[in-house]
């Protein structure tokens, strides 16, 4: 029995401990929106947040977790998809087919967190997720329009 | 004028995956099948269709039916402004459906062709979707007119209003809706001028965004049925080898597992309660496999075959002109060149997977496909039933590539899985590792160039041998003409959609067909990918040699091919080739024609000291002939560029032991964020034919940059990917 707290909600989940947090998210949890890819941490498909930071649950067990560590996946990141990167995303039609969307937008928001006007290089260097359709120089556009968004919403 | 009633029954249901434990739920709009929807309390929408194309409801809601698949090309949103053009709708309440396969069978193919490949998803239908949307408009306007009483000339339509001119009556489409499905439609109608165009050309938002951002989209691997078991496979790592035995007693009692299965001839699965439970019993299940005849090839072998093929005496023909042979005999300067381009697996970010529900007298199955009739077909086969018992539905893609088009693999696999626990379905997922070394991977081939050259740099003579591995013989045999295999001279034919940039006074292009046992298949760009690098690194290869400027020795060969030299003069021009490139930057540039389109590069790389790469700019030109939605073109430009260059930089999927090596994305690595060059993308359509755009630009990403690696560095790089060279200048 693992005990977590995700998107703001104490979950008892029945399983094996050593199930990584991706398939207990996907399948006890029916939280698809965080997705498998490569399931060795490379891709960040699956990318969700421990604690506001950004982390690849395909390769945490979940017997590595407590109530205490927050959990937030793509569908807690907002109530109604109007995280500034949502908006972003929607405004400059980011996506693609869209798999591997969930993961890059859970990676900049762990990003914005600790840096909320990251320059191209601070991108560079973060943002390590996959995206086989190549939307990147959208990606990067969608970042830096996020953070006039929220600059808007500040003031 | 009446018609009898035709309507399809559309099934669209909210199914409620409550969780365990914990409250949540996440409403899913999925088609559920006949077979689960009698259960789940069907209910469908009670508008009847306007046509195939086009049904209405009563709150105005446009539906269009597509039969295309997205699989993130836009072609979902770019169908519907082409229906939605000649409609006269109003976009803003327009929606789209997936017609299904089984649907278009009992009806005929009423909605066309499935297939979603080579970029053929707008040019190849335009036109009888348009006729579509134009009918059912004519059918609304003439039902309104019934109802007023009044001719319908009188009346005028926009925005899904109709006006009667004279009196200044209007009433909407979903009034009318009803009465318009009776009518019979008419026997001829005209399509829009493309000036009068108010839809088709605008950068309009995608349709199919939304969800995407919130984790709502449900794609193949997402999907959840009542009852559903989950399952994962293993084939035999070596290509044609057969499942030998495998000990099921050993993971019976793991958690979770239900059933360990043979597939086929040639692979094993395990089906549990969760997918992870699946994979972990199977990780644990001891399997052997009678490798076969291949368990001895390896890539220096392919090589070897590739190599004779080179200069063996026969070949296919692809384009002839003169007598290359002879002129080159001739020539004051004689250049020569063999290139190499490795296989590449398509490495979609949804790995292949299927659900199914067999029954003894019926099969539905639910996928990401990029041909919904191929699947259907592959799902019939294999469910041992006739097709008419069978249904696809269609389930959005991560990704296809091509590698979900002309391959059924994961379907025939996951029938064959539900055969063996009836009335259960089973969601078939592969781990990365099977996608990995199953894949229908990008040909390989090699190409010997040899060119000759006048006193005055002039291009006397070409000839270019491939050898190497046919997409065709393995996929399609039946497509081969006299044994040869046209599309492997794609951009070299004499003419059509991939016809030569070029007018050689004497040209010969060959094709020695090698085919060794790795399966090979479509992938984006098709055979674009090596034989652009080929002719286009090659012909800057000639320019070097004639002492000539790259731009000016294309020029002089390209005065019979207008649109071709337009775009190539359009990135020159906007990248300012005339003029020097900033210190330590070096350009390259690409032509080509491919899918129809006429696209060009102009790349931006410099190389350091250590030889690392860094591509900073690529201006891309493309012609489809008319632009449907230039925003959506842009984002496939700069898609096409990262799908290209990361072949190029990275791409290879090399063979031992009659398997793939490589397993994941630590060793089959992506480009990432911060190698992605800025791309400006100038779409400039001409007009008068409907070109491709998913695929034509892959064309040109890796030449232009291996042309400006050569100019920074004086390296001509002729074996892929970059990563196994060393940059450093020569």
């Amino acid at each position: 029995m693992a005990k977590l707290s995700i998107n703001g909600k104490r979950v008892d989940v029945d399983v094996d401990g050593s199930t990584p947090l991706l398939w207990v998210l996907r399948e006890q949890l029916g939280l698809t929106g965080t997705k498998y890819s490569c399931g060795i941490g490379i891709c960040g498909a699956c990318t969700v947040h421990i604690d506001g930071t950004a982390a690849r649950s395909c390769i945490i067990p979940v017997s590595s977790l407590n109530t205490k560590q927050e959990i937030t996946t793509i569908e807690g990141l907002s109530v109604d998809g109007s995280h500034p990167l949502q908006q972003a995303w929607l405004e400059l039609d980011v996506p693609q087919c869209g798999y591997c969307q969930p993961g890059m937008i859970m990676s900049v928001a762990a990003l914005l967190k600790g840096n909320p006007d990251p320059s191209d290089a601070d991108i560079d260097s973060s943002i390590t997720n996959i995206c086989r359709c190549g939307t990147f120089n959208r990606v990067r556009r969608g970042i830096h329009l996020a953070v006039d968004i929220s600059k808007r919403g500040r003031s | 004028m009446k018609k009898e009633q035709v309507n399809i029954s559309r099934r669209e249901f909210l199914i409620s995956t409550t969780t365990v434990g914990a409250g949540f739920a996440l409403g899913l709009y999925i088609p559920l099948g006949s077979s689960l929807a009698m259960a789940a309390g069907e209910t469908s929408s009670a508008a009847p269709e306007v046509n195939a194309w086009v049904v209405i409801e009563p709150d105005d809601t446009v539906i269009i039916r597509i039969a295309r698949s997205e699989m993130g090309q836009g072609t979902l949103t770019g169908l519907a402004q082409l229906v939605a053009e000649e409609l006269e709708c109003d976009w803003s309440r327009v929606r789209t459906e997936y017609p299904t396969p089984g649907q278009s069978l009992s009806r005929k193919r009423i909605w066309g062709s499935f297939s979603t490949g080579g970029s053929h998803g707008i040019r190849g239908s335009h036109q009888y979707v348009r006729k579509g949307g134009a009918l059912a408009r004519e059918m609304l306007i003439e039902a309104a007119a019934d109802k007023w009483g009044v001719p319908k000339a009188e009346c005028s339509v926009a925005a899904s209003v109709i006006t009667h001119k004279p009196t200044g009556r209007t009433t909407t489409y979903g009034k009318v809706a009803a009465a318009a499905a009776e009518m019979i439609p008419p026997f001829e109608v005209e399509l829009k001028d493309p000036k009068d165009w108010k839809l088709i050309g605008k950068p309009i938002k995608r349709l199919d965004t939304v969800d995407k951002l919130t984790g709502k989209q449900i794609f193949g691997a997402d999907l959840q049925l009542p009852g559903m078991l989950n399952a994962a496979i293993k084939a035999c790592p070596v290509f044609g080898g057969t499942l030998a035995s495998f000990d099921g007693a050993k993971v019976s009692k793991l958690p979770g597992v239900r059933a360990i299965v043979a597939v086929e001839d040639n692979a094993v699965a395990v089906v549990a309660d969760t997918w992870w439970q699946a994979k972990t019993a199977l990780d644990a299940l001891p399997v052997t496999w009678n490798k076969g005849a291949n368990a001895n090839v390896s890539s220096a072998s392919i090589a070897k075959m590739l190599d004779e093929g080179l200069t063996a005496k026969q070949a296919f023909v692809g384009n002839q002109v003169g007598d290359a042979k002879a002129a080159l005999k001739d020539t004051v300067k004689k250049v020569e060149a063999t290139y190499a381009y490795p296989f590449q697996n398509h490495a979609t970010m949804e790995p292949m997977n299927a659900t199914a529900l067999w029954n003894k007298d019926r099969c539905e199955v639910w996928c990401p496909t990029q041909n919904g009739e191929a699947a259907l077909e592959a799902a019939a086969e294999a469910a041992g039933l006739p097709p008419s018992q069978c249904e696809v539905y269609k389930i959005h893609l991560g990704g296809g590539f091509g590698r979900r088009g002309a391959f059924h693999d994961f379907v025939t696999q996951a029938v064959s899985i539900a055969k063996q626990m009836p009335g259960t379905p089973v969601k078939l997922l592969w781990t990365r590792e099977e996608d990995m070394q199953h894949g229908h991977y990008h040909p390989i081939t090699k190409a010997k160039m040899v060119g000759g050259l006048d006193d005055k740099g002039n291009l006397l003579g070409l000839h270019i041998r491939i050898s190497g591995q046919s997409i065709l013989a393995s996929v399609r045999p039946e497509g081969l003409q006299n044994g040869a295999d046209m599309i492997a001279f794609q951009c070299m034919l004499p003419g059509g959609d991939h016809a030569i940039s070029y007018t050689v006074p004497n040209l010969l292009v060959e094709h020695a067909m090698r085919n060794p046992p790795v399966p090979p298949g479509f992938w984006r760009g098709v055979n674009i990918n090596q034989n652009a690098i080929y002719m286009e690194c090659f012909i800057d290869e000639l320019a070097h040699a004639a002492g000539k400027d790259p731009l000016e020795f294309r020029r002089k060969l390209m005065a019979g091919h207008p649109k071709s030299l337009a775009v190539l003069n359009a990135v020159a021009e906007r990248a300012g080739w005339s003029k020097p490139a900033p210190k330590g930057v070096y350009r390259g540039l690409a032509v080509c024609k491919a899918f129809a389109s006429y696209v060009a590069a102009c790349a931006e790389v410099s190389v350091d000291n250590n030889g690392k790469l860094t591509i900073h700019r690529i201006v891309a030109a493309t012609d489809p002939g008319y632009a449907v939605n230039p925003q959506q073109i842009e984002a496939q430009v700069e898609g096409s560029f990262f799908y290209g260059l990361s072949a190029l930089l990275y791409g290879e999927c090399t063979i031992k032991g009659g398997s793939v090596e490589q397993q994941n994305f630590h060793n089959y690595p992506s480009m990432l964020i911060a190698e992605m060059p800025k791309v400006e993308v100038i779409v400039m359509p001409s007009g008068g034919f409907w070109g491709g755009i998913g695929e034509p630009t892959i064309a040109v990403a890796a030449p232009a940059v291996l042309n400006a690696i050569f100019a920074a560095t004086g390296k001509r790089i002729r074996e892929f990917p970059l990563k196994n060279t060393d940059l450093r200048s020569a």
